[in-house]
């Protein structure tokens, strides 16, 4: 067991730090969150900078225009990005955690080569097309139909929760291309190009206030058979590949960039005055600081502990679960002590006098949903106790 | 940076558990209880070389690390091994005979301060000296000097007590710098102990539940049941990146603050061993809240190590004190 980073490793993190110092201020802050053209822009607009400076795609092949970085570049990657505060991966989420890892996994050549660059240049933007109404945490009772017509199939159904929807160019989706197979058994996994015929999109306004994600209706929307990503009825074991991805490194940045904003909020509690003291004198609220930090801290050392495993392994193992499981929680619960920390300011959602109030009670409020998407912890504990712990399996 | 076993501390693991699992198996616990230590039992976990394991070959060591430590004492802790088990391995390089077993210490760490009532001797009538760690240094009384009483019903049953009224001072035999040292190590210990601990109560509790059958079916089907276990396997794993990570800290400072490596990996092991020997009391049921049941030792020995090197919410402050304010 070692946790020392290596020499190159160094190189690697001073080449990055120097760039991030000098190119995140000058991208300048994100646009407001209802402003679809402009978000899409600057989210765009930076991608294309990390590729331009080979920092897109840090984790994948450098054939497909990655990094292909080593393991412990990828975790000094995501410590530094953190650390710089560089802006959020916003709407090229899909492409870049799920869509582009299926396609390197599963997809073929042709389909490398037409989006992987894309996608890490940020002129391809994802959705996701998984969930449907009476599909759910039981997503393999999705219902919507790809029939074969000629070269094409014809689509219908009815998805939800489609991040990005408004703004993507391709939709990852799961189709059922046989409805006579058992519900795991006819699932197919094919691109949609979101410009076709027969898409319409209904946004639902979230519980921020803003409609990231959307309703999308498909009715005899014609997407081509060459679109089909791997074998046909093989969707549903090539959507547990895209959630390995899902469930292993892909909180790393997220559980980094918790451990900086405990720091921030150690840092504003001595300012923050409350009982004629700062709120940092209180001891109950150390210790509660000192808690939240201890799990940041151990969550961190588990990333390290699983991505040894993936070193060894070439797969995200099952502990990802548990790894999400631990990460989304304690996300709620240090927002949570942030927000409890504004105290009145955090009835506003805008950030007003120099303080992070509005930021930190909407982020709050942003990390509901990562306890219910990707697999809700209760599935997350299913999993757990199943395919870990070998306990009796629900109906399925 | 390689945050796995090498080979080489996988057979270490297996070796200590191979031992601990013929040496304390559950089925000896209640011959154990009418003496849970004694020297022949210190002599067998020394020539495991559990108290030398970290010490220099040339004085008679393995030479080995804090986390391979973790590893050992991690293994003590699935078995609820007895004995003042911790303050023989962190002591033995400062005290002629520990390490071999020859020389029995234990030890209070009074850095903090002390408790209510008499001190609460572990072992204290099998101990050759007391060691008692405080702000400014290691002090060494000898157990001739220890006037107390031993008490009738111990928490833990494998953890008898001595109730020492009023303690002496004793000689100092090493400066602040060296008991601070001593309790980071010994902390790094305890939070291994947990992980056991935390490990052991799960694998009992889901073993137990695919056994125990009502409504005609096996508890471990329900939901109820598989949640808490899955929460339990989690803290388990949560704790054991946090323990690793705080041993490869102690034995290369170089790679981050150990301090607060150890003082996380404490909040969390203990928090975790706490949990789970707690959910195991509840996964058993009603024959969680008898004796002859495996749960009550576990819980019974988390409160013990609680209160052992600080407790956890001194941890929590410790971690809180070293978060980085740049």
């Amino acid at each position: 067991m070692d946790l020392r980073y290596s020499d190159a490793d160094e190189k690697f993190r001073h080449e990055l730090r120097s760039w991030l110092e000098a190119e995140v201020p000058l991208h300048g802050a994100p646009p407001d969150r209802s402003d679809w053209d402009a978000r899409r822009v600057y989210d765009s607009g930076w991608q294309g900078k990390l590729f331009e400076a080979g920092y897109a795609g840090v984790n994948w092949p450098a054939e497909y225009g990655g990094r292909g970085a080593t393991l412990t570049e990828e975790l000094v990657y995501y410590e530094e990005y953190a650390r710089a505060k560089a802006p959020y991966v916003g709407m090229n989420f899909v492409g870049l955690r799920h869509g582009g890892p299926t396609l390197i996994a599963e997809g073929s050549e042709l389909q490398k080569s037409e989006h992987l660059p894309r996608i890490l240049r940020g002129e391809e933007i994802w959705c996701q097309g998984f969930s449907e109404p009476n599909a759910g945490s039981d997503l393999a009772a999705l219902k919507t139909t790809a029939e074969r017509d000629g070269d094409d199939y014809v689509i219908n159904g009815h998805k939800i929760w489609t991040s990005f929807a408004q703004k993507a160019d391709l939709c990852e989706l799961l189709v059922r291309t046989d409805p006579a197979a058992s519900k795991h058994r006819g699932i197919s996994w094919v691109v949609m190009p979101m410009d076709l015929p027969g898409i319409s999109i209904q946004p639902l306004d979230t519980i921020r206030g803003e409609s990231d994600f959307a309703e999308m209706f498909l009715e005899n929307v014609r997407v081509p058979c060459e679109n089909l990503v791997g074998e046909e009825n093989d969707g549903w074991r090539i959507t547990n590949v895209t959630l390995r991805f899902e469930r292993g490194s892909a909180w790393a940045q997220d559980i980094y960039e918790l451990k900086e904003f405990l720091s921030d909020l150690s840092i504003l509690a001595r300012k923050i005055t409350r009982h004629d003291a700062t709120a940092w004198d209180d001891i109950g609220l150390r210790r509660e600081a000192g808690h939240l930090a201890a799990e940041a801290d151990a969550l961190w050392a588990m990333m390290k502990w699983q991505l040894g495993e993936v070193a060894r392994t070439g797969m995200p193992g099952l502990g990802g679960s548990a790894l999400k499981l631990a990460f989304t929680e304690l996300n709620q619960r240090v927002y949570e002590f942030g927000t409890r920390l504004m105290a009145r300011a955090s009835l506003s959602r805008n950030d007003l006098a120099d303080l992070p109030n509005g930021r930190t009670v909407d982020t709050f409020l942003n990390t509901l949903s990562l306890t219910i998407a990707a697999g809700s912890s209760q599935v997350q504990r299913n999993i757990v106790s199943e395919r870990i712990l070998e306990m009796p399996r629900e109906p399925r | 940076m390689e945050f796995q076993f090498s080979d080489d501390q996988m057979a270490l693991q297996e070796g200590i558990r191979t031992f601990c699992e013929g040496r304390f198996p559950f089925d000896a616990i209640p011959e154990l209880e009418k003496e849970p230590f004694n020297r022949g039992i210190q002599g067998e976990l020394a020539e495991m070389g559990i108290f030398a394991l970290r010490l220099p070959e040339e004085q008679g060591g393995l030479g080995l690390g804090m986390a391979d430590a973790a590893i050992v004492f991690a293994e003590l802790g699935r078995r609820v091994v007895p004995g003042p088990v911790i303050w023989g391995n962190v002591l033995a390089g400062l005290i002629d005979g520990v390490a071999t077993g020859e020389v029995i210490v234990g030890g209070l760490d009074h850095t903090l301060g002390t408790s209510p009532g008499p001190a609460m001797v572990e072992h204290g009538s099998q101990l050759d000296a007391l060691i008692v760690l405080r702000k400014d240094g290691i002090h060494r009384i000898e157990a001739s000097a220890l006037d107390g009483e031993r008490v009738k019903d111990p928490l833990d049953p494998l953890t008898p007590i001595l109730g020492v009224p009023s303690l002496p001072a004793g000689e100092r035999i090493a400066d602040a710098d060296t008991a601070s040292r001593v309790r980071l190590e010994a902390t790094t210990l305890t939070s291994a102990f947990f992980l056991g601990i935390a490990e052991s109560t799960q694998e009992y509790a889901v073993a137990y539940a695919k056994g125990r059958e009502q409504f005609d079916r096996p508890i471990a089907g329900f939901q109820a049941i598989k949640h808490m276990a899955a929460d339990m396997y989690v803290k388990q794993e949560v704790a054991r990146a946090a323990v690793y990570a705080a041993g490869c800290s102690v034995d290369d400072p170089e790679i981050g603050d150990p301090i607060r490596a150890v003082a996380s990996a404490r909040v969390v092991a203990g928090e975790a061993a706490m949990h789970n020997s707690r959910k195991c009391v509840q996964i058993y049921g009603g024959m969680g809240f008898t004796w002859e049941m495996p749960p009550h030792y576990y819980l019974k020995r988390t409160w013990v190590l609680e209160n052992a090197f600080g407790t956890g919410e001194d941890a929590a402050e410790t971690v809180a004190d070293h978060i980085r304010l740049v």
